[in-house]
Formats: C-alpha cells, structure tokens, sequence
C-alpha cells in the first residue's frame, strides 16, 4: 500500500499555516518534534470534553472511563512494539525520563535500596555508552557513574559516521554492567546493530538499554528482535502530544528495581517510616500522569497504524535517496553521516562550506522552511567529526518531493546571499 | 527576501572581515564563552591601561568560531569599545543590551552605538539575540576579571 501523501496531510491541520510573511509551511525539523494529526488532537481535547477525570482510584463512571484511556493506552503501546505484557510498558514524561528512570533506579539500588546484586554499581564497574548518543542518553550515565564510582567508556564514530566496533572487545568486558546506545541517530540516521552489541554484552551479563526516540516513529520496531533489555521512545516525536514518553523494560527486570520517583499511585502500603510498593509498572508512576496525553499517544499510535508504518518507512526511504542526491549535487556542501540510504532513517545533517548553520537555517526559515541548525542535543558527536555546527533537515510522512526541491534550492539562495556561489 | 531586514550590508561587510580578529598579547584576561544552542564559541582577550583610575580599554582580541551574526557583532563591539574608558564603554554595552530586547520596537542611537545600530533587526529573531550578545557578553566577562585583578595590584 503505497503512501497517498497528500490525503495525509490533509490530517495535519497546522501543514495549511503560513509563516514569514505569507510563505508556505514547509516542516522538515520531525526530528526535532513532529506534527500531530487532527485524530491526536481530537483525542486529547475529547477526553477533556468527555473522560475527564483522575485514574485508578476514582470509584465512579468517569473514572471508569480515564482508566480504561490510560491502561487501554498503556495495551496499544504495548502492541505496537511487540512487547509480551502489558506490564512491560511505564510511561513518562519523554524519553530523557525514561533513561533518567534507569539510571536513577540502578543508582539507587547502587546506594543501597534493597535490590538484587546485579542492579548494585561501584569503583571497577562500567558504562558503556557512544559517541553518537544525544546528550539524554549521555548525561544521565555521566552522573551515575559520578554518584557510584563506576567507569564511563565508549564507542567511538567512523569518519562516514558508523560505530566503530573495532574496540567492541575490549569496550564489552565481564567489568561491563550496562550498555546504552542510539537506535537511530538523530544526527546521522544512521541505525546501529543494536541486537548483535546487545548479545554480546549479554554474554559478559550486562544490561542493554535502547534509545528508540528516532526509530519507532519511523519504522516497525519489535522489542523481543531489538534484543535490548531496555527501550525507551517518545509521544511527541510520533505525532503523538509532548508530554508522554515510554520505557520499555522486561518484565522481571522491573519486578526487581527500586523505584525511580515516589509518591501516590506507586505505593502498596504506606506508613509513617516506611512503604512498600505497587507492582510494575505502577511502581514507575507516581503521582497524577500525563493521562490525556496518553489518550493522545493512543491516537496517534492507531494514526500510524491505520497508515502503515511499512508504507511510512518506504516513503520515507523515497524522500530520503531524493534528498541525498540533491543535496550532494550542492557544491560546497559535505553530508554528515552515511550518504547512501541503507541502513539509514531520514535526518541529514549537513555543512555548508563558508555559510554557518545557523545563517542556513536563517536564509531558508525566511522561504518557509524549518531546519534545525548547531549540535542537536549531540555535541561530542559533533567534535567527534571535526565539525563546529550543521544543519539538520528531517523527513516524516507528511514531506513531499516538492519540499526536498524546495530544500536544496534553498541552501542555493543560501550560498549566493552569502557569496560562496 | 525579507531577511534583508536581519541582514544588513554592515554585518555581511563586517562577517567577510571581522575588525582586530586573531589573540594577541600582552592581554589582561581572556575568557572563553559559548552559545550551547548554536554552536557559536568565541575566545576574547582584554587588554587595559589604568588611566587615572578610570581605565581605558586598549585591546580586545579574539578568535571566535560562529554564525555572521555573532563574528560581525563581536568586530563591531571591538571597533566601539577600543580607546573608550572602560564606564563609557559599559554605557554602549548596555545600550546595545537594551537593543536587543527591544523587539524591533527600538530606535537606536547611531552617535553611540555607530554600526551596532545595523543589529537593530535582530531584537525581532529570537533565536539570534544571544548570537549578536556572544561577543559583549565575552568583553564583560573579561573586562570585569580584569579589573580585579588590577584592584589586587600595589597601585
């Protein structure tokens, strides 16, 4: 079923708007957030209108009912990435919550929460993480090496912007205790092969956690093939509301965690010295949660799914070889990353020789175009390549051809306001 | 193209050739500052001379790593403040401040802020303010570590 982009976006009210000054919206920042479709904010705005009302405790209809949207929500997530249980499935605020929650819960039971010993980090262990990782799945694994003592080390990039597995043997050792890594990067679009580290590391028992934040929205992803033991993702980047954000997490993983934040709905029992604690995933949820931004997430997953995410991912590949022949006949311009579409999702970043990023962006905000320019939340990648700043342009289903045309003769008008052509 | 308006000759003039760039010494302090959102960085050396207990700015140096806005903001500040005292040179720092924040409501003042007033388009892109201010921000960082450190000298 091929993707009849242009009945698509007649679902995405805001894709009508104007900006500068009568100029055409042309959106290619889905990296940064994407669009929602009017289903998502109907959903949102219907269970204020209709469903209103807190979950879980409440003993009357209405409660009844913004249960069954929140847990029904928490059942659709669950489906869509292929996770056994529905108990699997905790929901946050974004993704950068979900990795804070891992990270906070290991250096609690680090601290001496009761927990099993494999949870418990110290001097001598270590964190491996990459140097292509957005800064919310670095910092969080900085501060906890910092609060335990233990070791951070990483992969490092290839000039072509791949991992460079050469050191993969000596980065995953029996000292390992968990591995984070980008799925899909948000600078590159290149996508690792997260399930062969993760088997490795499995073989020396470390842990693996998945930012998905770029991959789920774009492609089927399965979390029993993924291989990882944690994947995190977010609603606002699958045309779903800000506000949500999902950690995945095997089952038996969650039962035996300390809790991340606490407070009401994740308690069982509670005293004036001490409490005991729901099981998952309510343990991960305290207090009033973002529950019509489920309902919308909720939405926003059947959106995807009635449109088809093969169907998305195969436009998108289109969009994608589209792009990056057009922007290499640029002369001047140098693409970040692999300049071939396989293996690869729709971000490109890329220099401008003599023009600045943020003057890029500038030049084609002022023609109607949205692009995002300087490290995209990944500065070391930038050092990494040698590089001071980009501009990254992104593609979701609602892009069209025109709007890659549009994009490459922007950059054009770019180089000659500047004088470089 | 309506960013003519953002764009002015001055700035493109003084993008191409950024007035006394490159680090030289003898320097009084230099600091290192950045703009996390865009990837801009700049490198500023101040040099003084004590005049009378109102000190004069004799130098500004720097290298600085940035979009037209904050290369030619950093070229013009450089050309405002060198051989002004360092409180004459506050003044224009502030005006320029103010400039900023104006939201293209302003009208600027060309005797004091000369071809600083070519930024006045700025105030309206949010986005490009810190660009214009990376510079100043820089100069005033050095400038006041600088003068502590004359304040602990034997005068």
């Amino acid at each position: 079923m091929t993707l009849d982009v242009a009945r698509a976006r007649k679902d995405f009210p805001i894709l009508d708007r104007q900006v500068r000054g009568g100029k055409p919206l042309i959106y290619l920042d889905s990296a940064n957030t994407s669009q929602k479709p009017r289903q998502v904010i109907d959903a949102i705005s219907g269970f204020y209108e209709r469903h209103n009302a807190n979950i879980h405790r409440a003993t009357h209809e209405l409660g009844e009912e913004a249960t069954a949207a929140y847990e029904g929500a928490r059942v659709k997530v669950a489906g869509f990435i292929g996770a056994r249980d529905e108990a699997e499935i905790v929901f946050t605020k974004n993704i950068s919550e979900a990795i804070n929650l891992v990270a906070y819960s290991l250096g609690n039971a680090s601290a001496g929460a009761p927990s099993p010993e494999r949870f418990r980090l110290g001097p001598g262990d270590e964190i491996v993480v990459t140097e292509m990782e957005h800064h919310s799945d670095l910092v969080p694994w900085q501060l906890l090496c910092q609060r335990t003592g233990a070791t951070l080390r990483w992969f490092g990039v290839t000039p072509d912007g791949r991992l460079d597995l050469s050191a993969l043997d000596d980065l995953i050792n029996e000292r390992t205790r968990l591995v984070a890594l980008v799925h899909q990067s948000n600078v590159l679009g290149t996508i690792n092969p997260v399930r062969m580290i993760a088997d490795r590391a499995h073989a020396v028992g470390a842990l693996v956690l998945a930012d998905a934040a770029q991959s789920v929205p774009h492609m089927p992803v399965d979390v029993q093939d993924l291989g990882a033991d944690f994947v995190g993702f977010t609603g606002h980047k699958m045309c779903g509301p800000t506000g949500i954000g999902v950690l995945w997490a095997r089952r038996e993983l969650l039962e035996e965690m300390p809790p991340f934040l606490g407070g009401g709905e994740m308690i069982e029992t509670v005293w004036m010295d001490h409490s005991t604690f729901a099981a998952p995933p309510h343990k991960f949820e305290a207090g009033t949660m973002p529950i019509a931004e489920a309902a919308g997430l909720a939405a926003a997953i059947d959106y995807l799914n009635e449109t088809g995410l093969e169907s998305i991912h195969a436009h998108e590949q289109a969009l994608l070889k589209d792009a990056l022949t057009q922007l290499a006949a640029i002369e001047g311009l140098r693409i970040l990353g692999p300049a071939e579409p396989a293996d690869r999702g729709t971000a490109i970043s890329f220099e401008v020789d003599g023009v600045h990023p943020h003057d890029v962006s500038q030049v084609l905000d002022g023609l109607g175009i949205a692009v995002r320019a300087g490290h995209h939340c990944a500065w070391p990648l930038h050092r990494a390549l040698g590089v001071q700043a980009s501009t990254r342009a992104s593609f979701y289903l609602y892009n069209t051809h025109e709007e890659v045309a549009a994009l490459a003769e922007g950059i054009r008008q770019a180089r000659k306001f500047f004088g470089v052509s | 193209m309506q960013i003519q308006s953002l764009y002015q000759e001055i700035i493109l003039d003084h993008y191409r050739n950024p007035h006394h760039k490159g680090l030289r010494e003898p320097f009084d302090a230099e600091v290192h500052h950045v703009n996390p959102t865009c990837g801009d960085e700049v490198t500023l050396r101040v040099t003084l001379k004590d005049a009378g207990g109102d000190p004069v700015v004799t130098d500004v140096s720097y290298d600085a790593l940035g979009c037209s806005i904050s290369q030619a903001s950093a070229s013009v500040m450089s050309d405002l403040v060198i051989g002004k005292p360092v409180s004459e040179a506050m003044r224009i720092s502030q005006e320029f401040l103010n400039l900023m924040q104006s939201k293209g409501e302003a009208t600027p003042d060309e005797s004091t802020l000369e071809d600083a007033v070519a930024f006045a388009g700025v105030s309206r892109y949010p986005a490009r303010i810190k660009c214009a201010l990376l510079g100043w921000m820089a100069w005033k960082d050095a400038t006041g570590r600088a003068l502590d450190e004359t304040t602990g000298r034997a005068s």
